[in-house]
């Protein structure tokens, strides 16, 4: 009879007790939720290139783009703050995971247009997010058509475009490490030299890291794999984000002026070793166009 | 005096059927500021009462925040709240007075309050609705931002009051 006595005595030490936490712990027992990642990067660009991010639903995002001369021009060119090269930018979030831009570079008066769609998204049993991306560049200076016709041969208009296919894969690593990679493949319509092949193969890789929450800094390189020429060089970026509300500020030095894919991930001409890199920035500013209707009703 | 002491043990498993779970949620929160008014709602809030002692506690999941800009939603997560780090805003502390009559009465919920990975000594006071097997609980209560180490860069101090409204609401079921 005494050995109940004590079970009960120990069943009811056992039991749950009242207290205010272990009401707590019994909310504390909801399955992992398996949302996917946010916040892979802060911009929908590293530094040259396309990051996996895309804008979400009526987001219009208007993105300056600026490349200086060479810090190698010295100090009668202000260091290269002389010359700028712009890219205006417009793009717009069609759905959370399509975007479409277009947008118009100084250098050869290049016009451009993209399509970018996320189709896999980073979660607990997702390693990556990916996304497709496919623009056109049309180069409207008289560049090609002086050459060709100096051929003797007559100019036509689809000389002047180029097509950019590249799958975009990001992981985040941690909060503050993510990686990208990014095949690409450059189709040419015209090259204005023999070492330069019509279809440009290369793998964009770089990544981030966050400093502060609003801080991160970046770096990008951009390998191509059959293109011989003397001329041409690799991409290289390194640079800082800075983010500030609905703004994010991008500085950085690269060897690539051109701010399109066409142009500097196959027309790269500097010598980042040798400095001929080019200090720039992106400012990007967003407006919430058409909203979608988000939050819940009470 | 045997069966009195085994009565008395079993007396907590009976305090049991007094616990409350919710069934329905929704969290609010709104800042006011010069240029720019900011709401959230969450409705993926739990919480459990106990009518027994009066004890409650509720928690909730800050990455369900839904905004109506999706960047703000973003810069929410990463910048402010630092969801990754802190995934959860709780509260745990009981009701004064803790013997809740059918109908509607003024109560104050005195606990603690964490949030942003700081917990502060709290006393909220709401409304509880009590009907037989369903209760009530709103309240309306302002934080400090700052109380609870939430920084707010300088350039864009204009936009984010220092002080924000936060609506709580829950509708219970007997467990």
């Amino acid at each position: 009879m005494r050995r109940i006595y004590i079970f009960i005595l120990i069943a009811g030490l056992l039991s749950p007790a009242y207290g205010q936490d272990d009401l707590l712990d019994m909310l504390g027992d909801e399955p992992p939720s398996n949302e996917p990642v946010t916040s892979t990067f802060k911009s929908t660009r590293l530094i040259n290139g396309h990051t996996i991010e895309t804008r979400t639903q009526g987001v219009l995002e208007f993105i300056i783009g600026h490349r200086f001369g060479r810090l190698n021009e010295g100090g009668e060119n202000l260091w290269g703050l002389d010359f700028a090269q712009i890219r205006l930018g417009l793009e717009y979030g069609v759905t959370d995971n399509l975007n479409i831009g277009i947008g118009r570079s100084g250098v050869d008066k290049t016009f451009d247009l993209f399509a970018k769609y996320k189709f896999l998204r980073q979660s607990n049993t997702v390693p990556v997010s990916a996304a497709l991306f496919l623009s056109g560049a049309r180069r409207a200076d008289s560049f090609f058509e002086n050459q060709v016709e100096g051929l003797g041969i007559p100019f036509e208009g689809k000389f002047r475009n180029a097509y950019t296919y590249q799958v975009l894969i990001a992981r985040k690593i941690s909060s503050a490490l993510s990686l990208q990679v990014s095949p690409t493949i450059i189709h040419r319509n015209y090259v204005a030299t023999s070492e330069e092949p019509n279809d440009l193969i290369a793998l964009g890789m770089g990544g981030r890291y966050k400093i502060t929450n609003r801080v991160t800094i970046n770096a990008e390189y951009f390998p191509t794999f059959n293109q011989d020429s003397d001329n041409y060089k690799n991409a290289i970026a390194i640079g800082v984000d800075l983010e500030t509300g609905g703004h994010v500020f991008q500085l950085h030095l690269t060897n690539a002026q051109r701010l399109q894919e066409r142009g500097f991930i196959g027309e790269t001409t500097g010598n980042f070793f040798d400095g001929d890199i080019h200090f720039g920035f992106n400012i990007s500013r967003v407006f919430n166009v058409a909203v979608k209707e988000n939050i819940p009703k009470g | 005096m045997k069966l009195f002491i085994s009565i008395l043990l079993l007396i907590p498993a009976i305090g049991f059927a007094q616990k409350f779970k919710s069934d329905s949620s929704y969290v609010r929160f709104f800042s006011e500021a010069p240029l720019e008014n900011i709401e959230a709602v969450n409705i993926k809030g739990a919480s459990i009462i106990d009518l027994s002692n009066g004890n409650f506690a509720f928690s909730v999941p800050v990455n369900q925040f839904r905004f109506d800009k999706s960047l703000m939603e973003e810069h929410f997560n990463e910048n402010y709240l630092e969801t990754e780090k802190f995934p959860k805003t709780t509260f745990t502390g009981s009701f004064k007075p803790a013997d809740l009559v059918n109908g509607e009465q003024t109560v104050s919920a005195i606990g603690e309050f964490n949030l942003h990975g700081q917990t502060k000594p709290v006393n909220i006071e709401g409304t509880v609705i009590k009907d037989n097997g369903q209760v009530t609980i709103k309240a309306v209560f302002d934080i400090k931002l700052v109380d609870y180490k939430i920084k707010i860069p300088k350039a864009v101090f204009y936009n984010i009051a220092e002080e924000v409204e936060v609506t709580v609401y829950f509708e219970y079921k007997e467990l």
